[in-house]
């Protein structure tokens, strides 16, 4: 396969063409508005729709509306945009109604600044607006898992009709690499449940409102049996050197990438460090970790928020093994080096 | 012979609302005397006229109207409070022959929802939009709404709208009538059978327009809220009569009897076309060259308009010319608003840990504040390509390499001062050696489209192996 | 006779009266029995109907009434 030098941002949306998506409404955001950009141009070339919503609240909603006819539809942002669409997102997952999210993070709270941090990942893991709802959870950390992952994220949205957020942060979109496509076009087929302004949906009724107790808490029973199944079925992670890893390093997104390089230097030294990084976030690999804790003496989360992954990592080890945090804020990315040392000190501390 | 009777725009019955049978799934779940179900029977009766349920998209709101989808026989969408015009767009974008009806309430339309209808307005979409006005949140217990006159009393406004305070009534046909996209706008008065009956018209026009595909179609309608208002059915019509209608105009404000609106959506390509559009074709995979010694890690830095993000670029491409892993990472937003910019790019056999340069292994400085601003970021060992032509100081370290050359000059001379970020980059292959600069000629007529400009290119490249070589 | 008539179905109606205050022609007035809803529902009495259908238009239920036109007139 021939590879093209492209940016993360431009990664998604020809991975979300070549995977099927007919829909792109969206609206400008720094660190994400090269995926709305490279949508208006690809998106409204090839025939398929292109809109700039007037904000994010409408982009989710006119999502939703798409969504409610079948159509395989997409929108990208960052925190700010992405918090003005919880409320979407809960409808969304009310009325289970398959769609795909963009996060290409950027540092807050509020207005923040526009370089990467991984702080969306307790808007996005656990839901995020009202409700006992998830979304599906995907943590590119290359260009080519940019494609990779929003090529598939179209089936998995269909599959388990749920939102697919792809949560990325500001340099994995911003950075340009060697990309491979995939070489065939998915497509959505009709959807049983969808409206499509014909008669034999037209008994169809896409809504979130169930007005009695045991209606609703039925819903909600089957969202969480849902879920359980796509935690058996979806979740995924890599894992580097941790056969015989004394200690565990666990990032994901642009962090994992710098912890790589850590651990290859750590492991020149002799030391038995090992990285797991989590591909889904939701589902989480918590059963792995849990394994893990068995094997190593020490885990370390490495992410740039103040320990929202290391919390689920927590979760996981209920006790079993000790956890670090090692955390950055504000658009600082710490280098290899810093990274190896941090693991140094509490390897040999 | 029956005349009137109950539109079949109506489930026969409405199991929505109730699956135990009797006449709570017969009736509305709205109040006696309710407007709701007025501009209901006018809409089921259009559908049934019209024949187009099948077509029909129903719309339902957040208020009294929520359950709306209980009643209409048509495809049905539930939406978030006052985006159901974005919901709509949504719909109308993926559906060219549905026929999308909107219905909203004033505390939908016009306070939570502004946005969206403004926006849905402005763009011209083809939905119709029938927005029950009855000057109160009648769901949530009768507040204050957007609509609410002066001196009204709700349960937000205890007292009276005061002005002063809450501002006047918003007038939305009025608001909308100030924008180019809605085809049709009217707005008219459930206070008596004549309002009904012109409303029943307006109803009819806008779903006519739907048909036609020609455009955004609004319909307010005064319509009474007799439990909101506190007032029986009967006077909560002579209300409307003698309170909202001075305070709302009713009036048809506009009447475009133009064709119908297009997609706006270009031919629907092909998979093949698709592929070819995204350059995603299946060439050959790059033959792996030389190896590195180490990984590369450059920084480009310049002003903007030297070229330094293209050099990054073409540097990245040169190497995965030769099989190498490459990133390239731009200086971004409104760190580029000051006039400088870098580009980091690393360069390895394997795959790229981070791309963030911070200790780079090469600087290639093209002005003067990057040579000043970078130049102690420089490994021990590194290497720093000053732009003698535009930096007059030397380099003060004595632990790094350090090659000067006039890039700019030797730009200018071949007649294309732009190129000297190229100028650069070829002295940067030709210090390090992999990836080489018989590569980058290669990727020159590949990643620049315009001849000439290639041409002038591969000149600088030869300018700079000359340089070099001297 | 016209044999114009409207229908009410007793079950249905909300007896907003909006119906009996529309009706140009006073064919329509409120009942005295109690419906399964609670309340006293319209009824048709009369022989001055001309099956205009005005009140079926503002009636706010889509079923409570039916305009029927005489078949002699
Ligand atoms: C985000 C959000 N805020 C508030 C509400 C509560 N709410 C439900 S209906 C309504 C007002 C509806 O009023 P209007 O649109 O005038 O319709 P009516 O009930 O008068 O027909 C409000 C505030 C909600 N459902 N969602
Ligand atoms: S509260 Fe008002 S708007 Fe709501 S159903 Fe009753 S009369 Fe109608």
């Amino acid at each position: 396969m021939r590879k093209v030098l492209i940016k993360g941002n431009d990664a998604i949306v020809r991975g979300a063409l070549l995977g099927g998506a007919t829909h792109f409404f969206g609206y400008p955001i720094t660190p994400a508005s090269e995926i709305a950009q490279g949508a208006a141009n690809l998106f409204t070339r090839s025939g398929r729709t292109f809109l700039q919503a007037e904000s994010e609240t409408s982009a989710i909603n006119m999502i939703y509306g798409a969504a409610s006819t079948g159509a395989r539809v997409m929108t990208a942002s960052s925190g700010p945009g992405v918090a003005l669409m919880l409320e979407g997102l809960s409808y969304l997952a009310g009325a289970e109604l398959p769609s795909v999210i963009v996060d290409v993070q950027r540092a807050g709270p509020g207005l923040g600044n526009i370089w990467p941090e991984q702080s969306d990942y307790n808007m996005c893991c656990k839901g995020g607006g009202h409700g006992s709802f998830h979304n599906i959870v995907l943590a590119p950390s290359s260009g080519q898992e940019m494609t990779d992952f929003a090529y598939r994220a179209f089936d998995i949205a269909d599959a388990y009709r749920m939102t697919v957020i792809i949560l990325t942060d500001a340099y994995v979109g911003q950075m340009m690499e060697p990309v491979g496509f995939p070489s065939a076009v998915r497509h959505g087929a009709r959807k049983s449940w969808a409206v499509y302004g014909d008669e034999s949906s037209r008994q169809n009724l896409i809504s979130s409102i169930v007005m009695n107790q045991t209606g609703m808490a039925e819903l909600n029973i089957m969202l969480q049996e849902k879920y359980a199944r796509a935690a058996r079925d979806l979740t995924d992670w890599d894992e580097i050197e941790t056969e015989d890893a004394e200690f565990l390093l666990i990032a994901f997104g642009i962090t994992s990438r710098v912890a790589s390089t850590a651990v290859s230097h750590l492991r020149e030294n002799g030391l038995k460090v090992g990285l797991l990084r989590p591909k889904t976030l939701f589902p989480f690999p918590s059963e792995r970790i849990a394994e893990l804790a068995g094997q190593v003496n020490l885990m370390a989360v490495a992410e740039l928020n103040n320990g929202m992954m290391a919390q689920d990592v927590e979760l996981a080890v209920r006790g079993g093994c000790d956890v670090r945090k090692y955390n950055w804020y504000g658009g600082m990315v710490p280098s290899a080096d810093e990274l190896a040392s941090r693991v140094r000190e509490d390897f040999n501390g | 012979m029956v005349k009137h009777a109950k539109p079949k725009g109506f489930y026969d019955t409405f199991e929505r609302k109730s699956s135990q049978g009797g006449p709570e799934s017969e009736t509305t779940h709205y109040c006696p005397g309710c407007g709701h179900g007025t501009v209901h029977k006018l809409i089921a009766e259009a559908l049934e006229d019209f024949g187009i349920k099948d077509r029909t998209v129903f719309l339902s709101p957040v208020g009294c109207s929520v359950f709306a989808y209980y009643y209409f026989d048509t495809g049905n969408i539930q939406c978030s409070h006052g985006r159901a015009p974005a919901v709509g767009t949504g719909v109308i974008r993926s559906l060219d022959d549905a026929v999308v009806i909107s219905y909203q309430g004033d505390g939908d339309l016009a306070g939570i929802g502004t946005a969206e209808i403004v926006h849905a307005a402005n763009r011209g979409e083809n939905m119709a939009v029938f927005f029950v006005n009855n000057a109160i949140y009648g769901m949530t217990g009768g507040q204050l709404a957007p609509t609410t006159l002066l001196g009204q009393e709700t349960t937000t406004t205890p007292l009276g709208r005061l002005a002063d305070r809450e501002g006047g009534p918003i007038h939305m046909s009025e608001m909308l009538d100030a924008l180019d996209g809605p085809a049709f706008i009217e707005r008219t008065s459930l206070s008596n059978a004549a309002g009904v009956m012109k409303t029943r018209k307006a109803v009819r026009k806008a779903l006519t327009n739907q048909v036609e595909r020609r455009g955004f179609s609004f319909v307010e309608i005064l319509s009474p809220c007799p439990v909101g208002w506190k007032l029986t059915p009967i006077q909560s019509r002579i209300w409307i009569k003698d309170n909202m209608e001075t305070i709302f105009q009713v009036k048809r404000f506009r009447d475009r009897e133009e064709g119908s609106r297009g997609t706006g959506r270009m031919p629907l390509m092909g998979d093949e076309e698709l592929k070819e559009l995204l350059g995603s074709d299946h060439g050959e995979e790059a033959r792996k060259g030389e190896n590195l010694e180490t990984e590369c890690r450059v920084k480009i830095a310049g002003f903007g308009g030297q070229g330094v993000m293209s050099a990054g670029v073409l540097l990245a491409n040169t190497a995965i010319g030769e099989g190498l892993e490459a990133t390239w990472l731009p200086s971004y937003g409104p760190e580029m608003r000051g006039g400088t910019a870098n580009a980091s790019v690393v360069i390895s056999d394997e795959p790229v840990g981070s791309p963030v340069v911070n200790r780079p292994t090469t600087l290639l400085a093209m002005n003067g504040p990057s040579l000043d601003s970078l130049e102690d970021s420089v490994i021990t060992g590194g290497l720093i390509v000053v732009n003698s032509s535009l930096i007059n100081r030397k380099v003060r370290r004595d632990d790094v390499k350090v090659v000067y050359a006039p890039v700019s000059d030797m730009a200018a001379e071949a007649g294309f001062l732009k190129g000297a970020n190229v100028v650069m980059l070829s002295l940067y292959l030709l210090e390090k050696g992999v990836p080489g600069i018989q590569t980058l000629k290669t990727v020159i007529p590949k990643s620049i489209k315009k001849k000439e400009l290639v041409e002038v290119n591969l000149k600088l490249v030869k300018a700079a192996e000359e340089f070099h070589a001297s | 006779m016209s044999g114009n008539r409207v229908e009410v179905n007793q079950d249905l109606c909300k007896a907003c009266r909006v119906c009996v205050e529309t009706c140009p022609q006073h064919c329509l007035e409120l009942g005295s029995a109690i419906n399964a809803l609670g309340y006293q529902a319209v009824r048709f009495d009369s022989v001055d109907c001309t099956a205009c259908g005005m009140c079926f238009y503002v009636c706010p239920e889509p079923g409570a009434l039916t305009v029927i036109k005489g078949e002699d007139a």
